[in-house]
């Protein structure tokens, strides 16, 4: 039987660097050259990787069954909207009451403006998950759904912070297909690194059996509110990059269907993997938009089958029961990628062909 | 590898495929406009009726410069992000030259910088809100803007219905019904001299059905009129509310009233309400508009609404700006809507003046008999 | 404020508290017996209006005849849904039947966009709801009159089934523990239907009441007087029939009461009940007549 070893450690840190520089080159050169809808599609693709894993880690890797994603994307996006817009556009944007001082006159970068992103988002998931983590299952996911809600009417009523229902336009546009794909790789990175430490594992058994984690010395508050945190944080960064790239948000944004949407993405993948979540918010990302085509009229062998507008939503619906009804771990499952297992496979196909021949 | 992870690869495979899609003809055998409008969700109904008005306007007028014309639909589904997908796609996958849309401020607020940044036109059927055109010599819009439908419901209850004092009811949650309230306060305060002539102003949010408490707090403090802007759904079921609490005085509006439900949810007790819109079968402005009527007609068997109007006037308006062109170069075409003046349309005399918006005349309807009648026409000053 | 203005608003609060109750009821009974929150419930409620425009639009019928249809529908629709989206996952986790829960109240939302078309209906309203009447300065209809006391006829005869009949001691054996009540032979899956179709019942009831008192229905409608009544549900102690209608007729209660009092601050009135929500989660988990929480490690 061959010897199966791991990929020697010096030759994956290669690989991954090697790879990491080559997509770097390929986004910057397909941000100039790649058609604007391509570039927008994968700079979706990229803000939706990291919200999803944010998702994930709440939901799946803690079982901490979070709906309010939608608000934090929401605080995060105004942050990073009102601290990278300029005086004169938030003179002319808030014309019912102005915004309110000192923020009507600073003027941001886009790094500072996300980093203050995350940091708000992260209070303010702090403040949301300090007193709802103590719930379980159903009754988080409708108090997290109510803040979520909350958040919403709040932004809606605060007209001399948020311009209230007229929303923010003139956003500068910064989100490029760096700063998404930076922001996805960053996500990537953190939740691959934070699964491998005992805080990982901590969050593993609690979504196990909680009351057996806290029996083995985990402690609940501190590693629920950290994964709530990050979630809120990561959840706030994306809202930011979002907000940046279609430059223009407003409270309707963020509601109940965007929770759905990342949630649906989440659970198609499996709620327990990184991998599974990054294909599967690429392709759910890619699919709405590929799916058009139900919506839109066919001619096939000459007969006008007429588009059914709303179709695409269904037919996600209905993926989404099938996957949670059939298959409920999700596309990848438990499963991840790694450099082992594409040698593993490797080295399979290569006996295969070998035992063919002999 | 297991059966259903090898049917998910084949089907992602088969939406990659998919998306490359079918390449689009190229563009010296047919123009090519695109449309993006809310066909499904919250907006739904706005987006189909616009959609009623360019499909009539399309079989109307087929080609131009002697091409035919191809109009490409894309559902924004009444979301932001979608807006700005919609329009990226229309410009890069379908390469069209001039684009309609959208019903929605908000929607078109988040096409708009990306039909700029591509140099592409966009023609907005009915956006009010004034943010639309601000900062953006590529959006245009074939209707007037909320400073003005404001002003004219303000002017309409203090001359027609010697109002002086008015409570507003807002849909708190509506860039549109926001934005409307503000000017139409401000229009109010000025015109009675009087600042505090607002006597109530309270809100609701969209899709609440409840509004006896707002509705109870404005009765007892007695005003001339209700300003209640917001869509036509809402405003149905907030005056049926107010006729049976014992409100008895007018209720006003904006154009979102104009809308068959309005009437069939309203029923008796939306009679007598007054709103502003953007024209009137009853008073054909000009001669497109007996056009416009007879066609459509001919063609959906009932009245013509608002935003059918507007969506006919948008669709000609590219296609009058693409003639004065004499190309289908987005830029000139851009240029030369720039330079719309005197357009002769189903909803009016338009001209678009600096910043893309047109100058045009309000009417306002009051709901008789259980039909939108013409009582007033208000110009522009 | 005078006592006349706060009748009016009390008339108008028991009215929608009412409303709310209806709805709750359902929530809460399906929460009882399967510890599951019945995302689909709002949807459920929302269908059941369409059946009821569709039975007086399209098919004619004369009204108490297309309500009754619409209620029976509706129950079956209910029972339709516990079988397909939620036994199949009664011994998965309970992640998974949330998961399921919300994946049916989407579907449903968006096939009744599809099918129904995203433009209001009227429903229709028999004029004899609509009679007014006023009492001492305050406006009402007779609708006012109609829903409290239908609520409460309900909410008695479901104390009847529940506490003094088989049916109803079955449905309660596998509130507390599945595996125990199969072996005292009480047949567990009839109880869970038979729970579903009468929550669905309720919905319909509500919503037919909702129909009646607004007139306007949409395939979005669903989602938050759903979101209310389930907040509403354990605002009264979940699980609890009496305590669902009572938390009903607060929120409805209050939500009236916060705009009469603070018109300012109408736009935040949505925001109240998730507020109330969380205030009671954290004060008193198991709601305002809930029993204690009895969780087994």
């Amino acid at each position: 039987m061959a010897e199966q070893r791991a990929v020697h450690p010096l030759l994956k840190i290669a690989v991954v660097c090697g790879a990491l520089i080559l997509f770097f080159l390929v986004l910057s050169w397909g941000q100039e050259h790649w058609d604007a809808y391509t570039v927008r599609i994968l700079n979706l693709c990229g803000i939706y990787i990291g919200i999803t894993l944010g998702l994930n880690l709440c939901n799946g890797f803690t079982g901490q069954f979070s709906l309010g994603i939608a608000g934090f994307m929401a605080v995060g996006a105004y942050t990073t909207a009102v601290l990278t817009m300029s005086p004169a556009v938030k003179q002319a944007v808030f014309f019912i009451q102005p915004l309110i001082y000192p923020l009507n006159s600073i003027q941001w970068g886009f790094l500072p403006a996300l980093l203050m992103a995350a940091v708000v988002s992260g209070i303010v998931g702090f403040l949301v998950g300090a007193p709802a983590i103590r719930f379980r299952g159903d009754y988080l996911a409708i108090t997290t759904l109510g803040f979520a809600e909350i958040i919403r009417i709040v932004f809606t009523n605060i007209v001399p912070i948020t311009n209230g229902a007229l929303g923010l336009k003139g956003i500068p546009p910064h989100t490029n297909l760096l700063w998404s794909w930076g922001f996805a790789l960053v996500c990537i990175a953190v939740m691959v690194r934070l699964m491998r430490t005992t805080y990982g594992r901590a969050l593993k058994a609690i979504r196990d059996d909680e009351v057996a984690a806290e029996a083995m010395g985990v402690n609940l508050f501190f590693h629920k509110n950290l994964a709530f945190v990050m979630s809120a944080m990561m959840a706030g960064v994306g809202g930011g990059l979002l907000g940046n790239l279609i430059t223009t948000i407003d409270p309707n944004m963020f509601r109940f269907p965007l929770t759905f949407t990342v949630l649906m993405m989440a659970v198609l993948g499996g709620l327990g993997s990184i991998t599974g979540t990054v294909i599967s918010a690429a392709a759910v990302t890619i699919a709405m938009e590929a799916f058009r085509a139900l919506e839109e009229p066919r001619v096939i062998l000459g007969l006008t089958i007429p588009g059914v507008p709303g179709m695409r939503m269904v037919v996600f619906s209905v993926a989404l029961m099938i996957v949670i009804l059939f298959y409920p771990k999700g596309f990848m499952g438990d499963r991840e990628f790694s450099l082992d297992r594409v040698k593993r496979l490797a080295a399979g196909l290569d006996r295969t062909n070998t035992s063919k021949q002999g | 590898m297991a059966l259903h992870r090898r049917l998910m690869m084949v089907l992602f495979c088969a939406a990659l495929v998919s998306m490359c899609g079918i390449a689009a003809a190229a563009s010296d055998t047919e123009i090519r406009i695109g449309v993006y409008e809310p066909m499904t969700g919250a907006m739904a109904a706005g987006g189909q009726m616009t959609m009623e008005g360019i499909q009539l306007a399309q079989e109307q007028r087929p080609k131009v410069l002697g091409l035919p014309v191809r109009v490409i639909l894309v559902d924004n589904r009444s979301d932001k992000v979608e807006a700005a997908t919609a329009v990226t796609r229309l410009i890069q996958k379908d390469k069209v030259c001039a684009i309609i849309g959208s019903y929605g401020s908000a929607l078109s607020m988040s096409g708009g910088p990306v039909a700029q940044a591509a140099k592409v036109p966009v023609m907005g059927c009915s956006p009010t809100n004034p943010l639309v055109t601000l900062g953006n010599d590529y959006y245009f819009r074939a209707c007037f803007i909320d400073p003005f439908q404001g002003r004219v419901m303000a002017q309409f209850a203090y001359d027609k219905l010697g109002a002086r004092k008015a409570a507003i009811i807002q849909d708190i949650a509506q860039d549109y019904a926001v934005g409307l309230a503000n000017f139409f306060r401000q229009a109010f305060n000025e015109l009675t001299e009087d600042p505090k002539s607002i006597i109530a102003f309270t809100s609701y949010q969209t899709g609440d059905r409840d509004y006896t408490a707002q509705l109870t707090y404005v009765a007892n403090a007695k005003p001339d009129v209700v300003f209640a802007p917001g869509y036509y759904a809402d405003a149905a079921v907030l005056v049926t509310q107010a006729r049976s609490l014992g409100l008895k005085m007018p209720f006003l509006g904006g154009d979102t009233f104009e809308a068959p439900e309005f009437i069939e949810i309203g029923g008796k007790n939306v009679e007598g309400v007054y709103f502003s819109t953007h024209y009137s079968a009853d008073a054909p402005v000009t001669p497109a508009s007996e056009r416009f009527v007879a066609l459509y007609k001919a063609r959906f068997k009932t009245a013509p609404n608002t935003f059918a109007a507007l969506g006919y006037d948008c669709y000609n308006l590219v296609l009058d700006a693409i003639e004065r062109a004499g190309s289908s170069n987005p830029k000139a075409i851009r240029d030369a809507m720039a330079e719309t003046k005197d357009f002769v349309g189903a909803t009016g005399i338009i001209t678009l003046d600096a910043n893309g918006d047109a100058t045009k005349s309000a009417v306002v309807l009051v709901v008789k008999d259980g039909q939108f009648k013409l009582v007033d026409v208000v110009h522009p000053r | 404020m005078t006592l006349e203005i706060f009748l009016q608003n009390a008339a108008n609060g028991i009215t929608l508290g009412s409303l709310y109750a209806l709805l709750a009821i359902g929530y809460t009974m399906v929460y009882g017996i399967l510890r599951l929150i019945n995302f689909a419930h709002g949807e459920i409620f929302m269908i059941s209006t369409y059946f009821a425009f569709y039975g007086t639009a399209i098919f004619a019928l004369p009204w108490q005849v297309a309500f009754v249809v619409a209620i029976v529908l509706t129950a079956l629709l209910g029972v339709v849904i516990e079988r397909a989206a939620y036994r199949p996952l009664r011994d998965a986790p309970r992640i998974s039947a949330l998961i399921s829960a919300i994946g049916v109240s989407f579907l449903m939302a968006n096939l009744g966009l599809v099918i129904f078309g995203g433009r209001p209906k009227t429903f229709y309203r028999p004029p004899i709801f609509q009679v007014p009447i006023e009492l001492g300065g305050v406006r009402v209809v007779a609708l006012f009159f109609v829903i409290p006391l239908l609520t409460a006829i309900l909410l008695v005869a479901l104390n009847y089934i529940v506490y003094k009949t088989k049916t109803g001691l079955a449905m309660r054996a596998a509130q507390w523990d599945f595996d125990t009540a199969r072996l005292m032979g009480v047949d567990v899956d009839r109880a869970i239907s038979i729970t579903f179709a009468i929550g669905s019942a309720l919905a319909a009831v509500g919503g037919i009441m909702w129909g009646l008192r607004f007139a306007e229905i949409n395939p979005n409608m669903g989602l938050f007087p759903g979101l209310k009544c389930f907040i509403a549900a354990v605002f009264g102690g979940i699980g609890n029939i009496s305590g669902a209608v009572l938390g009903g007729f607060i929120l409805g209660f209050g939500e009236i009461m916060l705009v009469a009092f603070l018109p300012g601050l109408a736009g935040y009135r949505d925001a109240f009940a998730f507020v109330v929500l969380i205030l009671i989660l954290l004060v008193r988990p198991t709601g305002l007549l809930g029993d204690k929480q009895r969780v087994k490690v």
